[in-house]
């Protein structure tokens, strides 16, 4: 006969309160994406799954929508941005851990927190009335001077440089996304064993050769962790880049020309959709996102999953 | 703790005891265009009769359908909807101030009012036909004027607006080619330039940048002290834009209370007239009668008191005969 255990009345309820908050949330992710595919109905049945998932038309006039141009934005302006911010965050995660002096290591923790605390729409402010123009006067056209005569990155440089552009807007999310990898980087370092580094130092080792082959393998699944949160966090950014982009409709090779993100967009043009056909498209690319970073983010999932078991043979 | 818990719950139900008072609240929302002078109004309205006003700028998309949900006591919005559409939805729709778009420029040397354009012009350049300022069809507008060989950049709302939606009406009804290639509304799919966000992005890019055109709400080329250019008129003259002006484009409107006051101010006839100017409209729903005298008393107030504080804001009043008729169209819906 099995034991029935008689459990604390505190215990039970603060199970079942932890459990209703769980479910809270499941619960709300159904509902949420229960609304998107309500709204975004007619939508769907006028434009269908492939011919909106590949249409460059958006236009409000003729009512013709297609979510091209947008997937575009976002893939661009997020990849680019991974590609800026994550070599700076494990730079200032490796700073603040191995090399920076004691007094040091406070405040740049600090100031990287508040970096992650500021308003996106400050960024987007700011970017709009600082930013823009310094990369119109100053660093585009550099950029253009110098890497845009290469022969095959040249032609992301082209154009005239105007400030409000692809490339403003992945520097500024690039900015606003550093904090959460800086941040689980430095902890996921901090957490390497002393013993197994000054080991390495014992045998001769640099302070590179330690970091690269001694500290960032032991880490490297809180990193990937802290890059999966940036990740997120730069497919769903609207206010910063919705100053800087310009929400020019266009597929665009050149990363000075104006282009559009799905959240841009929705944030542009939601409060002004006056047909329903309109309205219900804005829903659709709202729902498009959803499902695009929801399968991003399970596959970044995927191969965090992969290498913790790996790892952990 | 438990002398603080009863202190705190103590002054909340007092603070809520006041405020379930009788305190009027009239709850409106729509347009970010008039925003500002809604909001002066509101003030003045409740230090004289205590009443308060809530106004809330989500844009005049969201307006038209607030009100239509009944959500609100009133809507606004810049674009007029059409008698159809009213009786459709069940509103009523009245104008409530006049404002105008103005094209801004940035271009080295030429100062406030100075450069000249027509229809034409203006229409070719933000179809992108005309690359650059001194293109004849620039050049021939402004003799003897110095002009630049820049290329032109043009500066367009990346936002749905109803700046947006007066401008390119005023270029749909101008130019055939650009009905037919772009045609109007509230968000269209511009053929050449780049968005700036709300009337403020647009008026800061073109301030900063060289050889830039935009357009822009009046109140913010005036406030900005943006550089504007003259259009010609219907009339065949280069006006500036100004109150003189829009005051002409109003009276030459046709606003007719039978169709709902649905007019647009533009290419109106009269000889000094602004040709893209347009009035706000206020939309009420006809089954909240409680909300509408509400609104009604408000709106006739700021048609009596608020010329002042408008004109300060840089948004001409109605004239006093269109206040007329929108009042006699208040009496005839049993409003007044």
């Amino acid at each position: 006969m099995p034991i029935i255990q008689k459990r604390d009345p505190a215990d039970f309820i603060f199970s079942v309160v932890t459990a209703i908050a769980s479910l809270t949330v499941i619960v709300l992710i159904i509902g949420i994406f229960t609304v998107l595919v309500r709204e975004s109905s007619l939508s769907i049945r006028t434009f269908g799954v492939i011919k909106f998932l590949t249409s460059t038309d958006w236009n409000p006039v003729t009512n013709s929508f297609g979510a091209a141009t947008t997937i575009y934005g976002t893939f661009v302006t997020t990849f680019l941005a991974l590609l800026i911010a994550i070599p700076v965050a494990i730079g200032i995660a490796i700073f603040v851990t191995e090399i920076a002096p004691n007094f040091l290591k406070s405040p740049i923790g600090i100031a990287i927190e508040l970096l992650a605390a500021i308003p996106s729409i400050i960024y987007g402010m700011w970017g709009l009335f600082t930013l823009a123009p310094l990369m119109a006067k100053y660093v585009e056209p550099a950029l253009q001077k110098s890497i845009g005569k290469l022969p095959l990155l040249g032609i992301l440089f082209q154009g005239t440089p105007m400030g409000i552009d692809l490339f403003t807007a992945s520097v500024i999310l690039s900015i606003m996304i550093i904090p959460f990898t800086a941040s689980i980087s430095r902890d996921s370092f901090n957490l390497t064993p002393s013993v197994v580094k000054e080991s390495a130092y014992a045998i001769g080792a640099t302070q590179w050769e330690v970091v690269k082959n001694v500290v960032l393998p032991y880490s490297k699944l809180g990193v990937f962790g802290g890059i999966a949160l940036s990740l997120g966090r730069a497919l769903g950014e609207t206010m910063a880049v919705a100053f800087v982009l310009g929400n020019n409709h266009q597929i665009t090779t050149s990363l000075y020309d104006a282009a559009a993100t799905i959240t841009v967009s929705l944030a542009n043009e939601f409060t002004e959709a006056d047909t329903d056909l309109y309205l219900s498209s804005l829903f659709y690319l709202a729902l498009v996102l959803f499902v695009m970073s929801f399968i991003i983010l399970a596959i970044a999932k995927f191969f965090l999953l992969k290498a913790e078991k790996r790892y952990s043979r | 703790m438990n002398k603080i818990i009863i202190a705190i719950s103590a002054a909340l139900i007092a603070l809520s005891a006041s405020a379930a008072g009788a305190e009027e609240i009239i709850n409106g929302a729509g347009a970010s265009f008039p925003a500002p002078v809604y909001q002066a109004w509101a003030y003045q309205y409740n230090k004289t009769t205590g009443a308060k006003l809530n106004y809330q700028s989500i844009g005049s998309g969201g307006g038209q359908r607030q009100i239509t949900e009944k959500t609100l006591d009133f809507g606004a919005s810049d674009d007029p909807l059409k008698p159809e559409k009213l009786k459709h939805d069940n509103l009523l729709q009245f104008p409530a101030v006049i404002g105008g778009v103005v094209p801004i420029v940035n271009i080295k040397g030429i100062k406030d009012g100075q450069l000249k354009l027509d229809s034409g012009a203006l229409c070719k350049i933000f179809l992108g036909e005309i690359t650059s300022w001194d293109d004849d069809r620039v050049k021939n507008l402004n003799p003897g004027m110095f002009i630049p060989h820049t290329s032109v950049t043009v500066i367009y709302r990346s936002d749905g607006s109803g700046t947006t939606a007066i401008f390119t009406n005023y270029l749909s009804e101008t130019c055939p080619g650009w009905k037919s290639r772009v045609g109007a509304g509230k968000a269209v799919k511009f053929p050449a330039g780049i968005g700036g966000k709300g009337n403020e992005g647009v008026a800061n890019y073109v301030k900063r940048t060289q050889n830039t055109i935009g357009y822009v709400e009046f109140a913010y080329a005036k406030q900005n002290k943006l550089v504007s250019a003259q259009l010609k008129n219907r009339a065949g003259n280069f006006v500036a834009p100004g109150f003189d002006t829009f005051a002409q484009a109003a009276e030459s409107g046709d606003f007719d209370p039978k169709k709902d006051f649905y007019t647009w101010l533009i290419n109106t006839a009269g000889k000094g007239a602004w040709p893209i100017a347009g009035a706000t409209f206020i939309l009420l729903a006809k089954d909240q009668k409680d909300a509408n005298m509400k609104t009604v008393k408000f709106f006739d107030w700021a048609f009596t008191n608020g010329d002042a504080p408008a004109k300060n804001l840089a948004y001409l009043p109605l004239p006093e005969s269109l206040k007329d008729k929108v009042r006699a169209y208040w009496k005839a819906n049993g409003l007044r």
